[in-house]
């Protein structure tokens, strides 16, 4: 690939850095609707890792819309940077783990040399990114937590969750982003019916 | 309603500081911390925090205000613990089934409590008192980050109050055409995602226009640009950064020599 | 400097069969003020942002030739300034001052002149604030101002404004026409954007309608073009001055009591109000911009809880639920009687093809679906849509997308109707459209409350007018 197509459009920068903040948003208003579950969730930590996979999806979609180096990882730091100003409780420890997330998914883009963005593509982007994050908590934030019943199972959890909400649910969302006509000037959103 | 922007007195000894300096600070401070899984350090770590936080010009309440979210973490920590913890060692308290609590756990859980309040505080310190425009500014001018992606992310940080509107005008939208989910939680998550999806292509809407109008500005015309707000990392900013790791390292050198000290990875 | 020259230019959004501008040949000598006129849909703001150089080639097509002073817009960008009808969408920064340096940073302007030059486009747009002022902070009209000035900042050879007064009280708007007028230098060129011929005239010299097939219909001094083709444009939907529209006076009185408000307000968006709106009766609702006019409307439109104060609906509009408050009222109980418009068309888009959009309602309340094509095929026939029915309603011109937002509450028939600036940004022909509509409705025994800065519309439509005070006397 040669580099004018490698180099980042400003709609690319910002329209990127948009989906993250709208993502940080959609949590926001979560947490709003859902302040109910959210504290459920919280007296019973393990099913929070079903969600996780939401977490991870600017990662995924960013990499699927914006299709140039960088995009994954962009996107998920753009979020983690987001939501510690938004004054999350992780504040600033969010920002390196988004990086270790963003790189998962980006890994997977460049394994594909940023040409395929079909679903197999998305799926094994969500698949790494939720890997990467499963392996910053294994070492940062669960060792305390025994192995089996615990560390191992909330690990596969993430992976799962990843593989299906962000990769496979990130594709969805794009394909349905593209039917809106607003990925009109992204390679994404080409090919729609004449009006 | 949601907003970015600083809750401290901007003057304040340390608020004043460059925002990378704060940054690289926090994260020296946060990442030091995570060596260990003892009560003792951490405790040292937020004791240390509490006293520099009048530094920063934040007054105690509004840390609380802005900290709570970190007692659900706490709650979280310790259910998760008394279920599955690796260590159950020491006097058995209560024992039902997978429920055993035991002196260990409860100094795991302890420990995992103050770590998690220790790693966090410097994070939400930090970012209580920086402006994101002075942010952008300073990562450009003083940690070379690229100017485009810098001010990109910028322009889409405006938008994060005004997409907290947009999201109760796509709510008042759904219902003035006789769209809502009543009592039914299951038609609560359909409408919930349907407006989240909304938001999501306005944003991404708004982002495109945005571009445009920055492009109309010349923004990446390919002039090299220059900067109007000067942004200065002094040797005060280094002493910062020197400060924040020498206090960790010194909170972690107690814990050591009290023996408490427990290696992340053994 | 600042001359422009098309020739045959065309240009095509992607996705659409046809042609947003086309077959245009037109010279413009440099230091010319020029006023573009044309209906609804004729192209008008596609032109601009050709000559902005802000068509990027993937999203559409191009034919002939743009120029500005022999460069390719989309290289000669540092000769230009826009400014947009939306402000919004423009300001790039948190704040005033940052937003105005922005361009001039872009520019690679030397730091020490920088500031001395945002002062200066600030004080020549009459500016009232500090440069730190936030600019979420700023009234609509102050955003326009903001975007003006920093347009002028970068001290443009051609300077494009794409209806800069939409929106804005007619105080607000004279500054910023003022504020144009008197930032312009002798040699710039003014390409502006406006349905209000009228109030736009003081600043033009000549006056350019765009035909909707392709094409220029008309060229030349105000005088010349109105004297030569002035009835053919009024009837075409150009505001032509000295056409004036007959006003629509209602046919019977008003009847009985459809909603109330007591001591109703939301500090600090809005004061404390008391007002009653009757079946077959028009109310208008006007007051300068940030004076919660918009907030009234949502208020009395059932969809934000009153901060103090209450709504009554009564058993005439409500039957059975006029014991509870509208915002109470579960949604399609709310949108069978009580349709509202957004001030923001954009706001109230829920589906993806415009068909759909006037289709939901009605189907929503629960009518068959041969009435429901029925009806939506004649609002689209009265207000022109029919073309753009399976278009996605976000890519409408400004007008057509107030259009389709006024359609949408029509759809469903509501016993009452609140409307928020139902007439901006329209030509002339729908204007006249909209209000016939709403004056059969309200002939027809509905209510109908207008929020509007329309002078015209008011003498036309309204019986009855309340005027809320300016938001510094809330309190
Ligand atoms: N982004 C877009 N994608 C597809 N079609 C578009 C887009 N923008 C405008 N159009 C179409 O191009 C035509 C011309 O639109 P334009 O906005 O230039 O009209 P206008 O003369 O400015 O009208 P108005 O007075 O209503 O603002 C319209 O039919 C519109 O639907
Ligand atoms: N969602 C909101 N949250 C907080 N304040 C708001 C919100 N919307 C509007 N305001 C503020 O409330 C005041 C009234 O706003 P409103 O939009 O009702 O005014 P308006 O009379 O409709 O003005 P305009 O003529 O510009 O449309 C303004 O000062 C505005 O800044
Ligand atoms: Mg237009
Ligand atoms: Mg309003």
């Amino acid at each position: 690939m040669d580099n004018t197509t490698n180099r980042w459009r400003t709609i690319d920068i910002v329209v990127a850095s948009v989906i993250a903040v709208a993502f940080g948003v959609i949590f926001w208003a979560w947490g709003l609707v859902w302040s109910a579950t959210e504290g459920a969730f919280a007296f019973f930590p393990p099913a929070q890792t079903l969600l996780y996979g939401v977490w991870l999806m600017p990662a995924v979609i960013g990499g699927l819309v914006i299709r140039k180096p960088g995009a994954a990882l962009y996107c998920e730091t753009v979020a983690a940077v987001l939501s510690a100003l938004l004054g999350s409780q992780w504040a600033g420890t969010v920002i390196p783990q988004g990086i270790v997330q963003g790189i998962g998914a980006e890994l997977a883009f460049a394994a594909f040399r940023y040409r395929s963005f079909r679903l197999p593509t998305a799926v094994f982007a969500g698949a790494l990114t939720g890997l990467s994050a499963a392996l910053f908590d294994f070492f940062v934030w669960n060792v305390d937590y025994a192995l089996t019943d615990y560390r191992i199972p909330y690990a596969l959890l993430t992976i799962v969750s990843a593989t299906v909400i962000a990769g496979f649910g990130g594709w969805l969302l794009t394909k349905a982003l593209a039917n809106t006509g607003v990925l009109d000037r992204f390679p994404a959103g080409r090919n729609r019916a004449l009006i | 309603m949601i907003s970015i922007e600083p809750v401290a007195a901007p003057d304040a000894p340390l608020a004043r500081r460059n925002p990378v300096a704060k940054v690289a600070a926090a994260l020296a401070f946060s990442f030091t911390l995570l060596a260990t899984l003892d009560p003792v350090a951490p405790a040292i770590a937020i004791a240390i925090e509490l006293a520099v936080l009048p530094l920063f010009g934040i007054r105690y309440r509004v840390l609380a205000r802005r900290a709570w979210p970190l007692l659900l973490s706490a709650a979280g920590i310790l259910v998760t613990l008394v279920l599955f913890a690796a260590d159950r060692s020491g006097r058995v308290l209560l024992d039902a089934g997978p429920v055993l609590v035991s002196t260990g756990v409860l100094l795991t859980a302890l420990g995992l409590v103050l770590r998690v309040f220790a790693v966090a505080l410097p994070g939400v310190i930090v970012f209580a008192t920086t402006d994101p425009t002075d942010l952008a500014d300073a990562l450009i001018q003083n940690a070379k980050a690229p100017a485009r992606f810098a001010i990109g992310a910028l322009a889409a940080f405006r938008l994060v109050p005004l997409l907290g509107q947009e999201w109760q005008m796509i709510s008042m939208a759904r219902r003035a055409r006789g769209v809502d989910a009543g009592r039914n939680p299951l038609a609560k998550l359909r409408l919930f995602a349907s407006t989240a999806f909304a938001l999501l292509v306005g944003a991404i809407r708004r982002g495109t226009r945005l571009a445009v109008a920055m492009d109309a500005r010349g923004f990446d015309a390919g002039t090299p640009r220059t900067v109007a707000r000067r942004q200065r990392f002094t040797r005060a900013d280094t002493l910062l950064i020197l400060g924040a790791v020498v206090l960790a390292a010194a909170a972690l050198g107690t814990s050591v020599a009290l023996g408490t000290f427990r290696p992340l990875i053994s | 400097m600042g001359g422009v020259l098309l020739r045959g230019f065309g240009w095509r959004h992607a996705g659409r069969r046809a042609w947003a501008v086309r077959g245009v040949d037109l010279q413009i000598e440099a230091g010319e003020r020029v006023l573009l006129l044309g209906p609804s849909g004729a192209g008008k703001s596609t032109l601009l942002s050709a000559l902005a150089g802000l068509l990027p080639e993937d999203s559409g097509e191009q034919e002939g030739t743009v120029e500005i002073d022999g460069l390719d817009p989309r290289k000669g960008r540092e000769r230009v300034g826009v400014v947009f009808q939306d402000p919004e969408t423009q300001l790039v920064m948190a704040r005033c001052g940052d937003d105005v340096a922005f361009g001039l940073e872009n520019r690679g302007v030397p730091a020490d002149e920088i500031w001395p030059r945002v002062d200066e486009a600030l004080h020549r747009v009459g500016f009232p604030y500090p440069r730190d002022r936030h600019t979420a902070a700023l009234s609509g009209g102050e955003q326009q101002r903001l975007a003006l000035a920093g347009a002028l900042a970068l001290r443009p050879a051609l300077l494009l404004l794409d209806e800069p007064t939409a929106n804005l009280d007619p105080a607000g708007a004279d500054l910023v026409r003022h504020a144009v007028a008197s930032a312009l230098d002798a040699d710039t060129t003014l390409i502006l954007v406006e349905h209000r011929v009228a109030e736009a005239l003081p600043l033009v010299d000549r006056v350019v309608v765009l035909e909707p097939g392709g094409g220029v219909r008309a060229d030349g001094t105000p005088e010349a073009v109105f004297a030569a083709h002035g009835a053919a444009l009024a009837a075409e939907g150009v505001w032509v001055p000295g056409h004036p529209i007959a006003r629509r006076t209602a046919t019977t009185s008003p009847g009985e009591l459809l909603l109330t408000a007591d001591r109703l307000g939301l500090p600090p968006r809005l004061g404390h109000i008391d007002l009653t709106v009757r079946a077959g009766e028009a109310l208008a609702v006007r007051g300068p911009n940030g004076a919660g006019k918009s907030t009234l409307a949502l208020l009395l439109g059932g969809l934000l809880r009153p901060g103090s104060g209450r709504v009554t609906a009564s058993p005439e509009l409500a039957d059975a639920h006029h014991r509870t408050p509208p915002h109470r009222w579960r949604a399609p109980v709310l949108a069978r009687r009580i349709g509202s418009v957004f001030q923001d068309p954009e706001h109230q888009f829920v589906t993806s093809t415009v068909f759909d959009e006037l289709a939901l309602g009605p189907r929503r309340t629960g009518q068959p679906e041969a009435t429901v094509t029925e009806t939506v095929a004649g609002l689209l026939d009265r207000l022109r849509l029919t073309r753009l029915a399976a278009a996605n309603p976000y890519t409408l011109s400004g007008g057509e997308a107030r259009r389709l937002s006024v359609a949408t509450a029509l759809a469903t028939a509501p016993r009452l109707l609140i409307c928020d600036e139902p007439t901006f940004g329209q030509d002339r022909r729908t204007w006249r459209e909209l209000v016939d509509l709403f004056a059969d409705l309200r002939d027809a025994g509905h209510g109908v409350v207008t929020v509007t800065h329309d002078a015209d519309f008011v003498a036309a439509l309204a019986d009855r007018t309340v005027t809320l005070r300016p938001a510094s006397d809330h309190n």
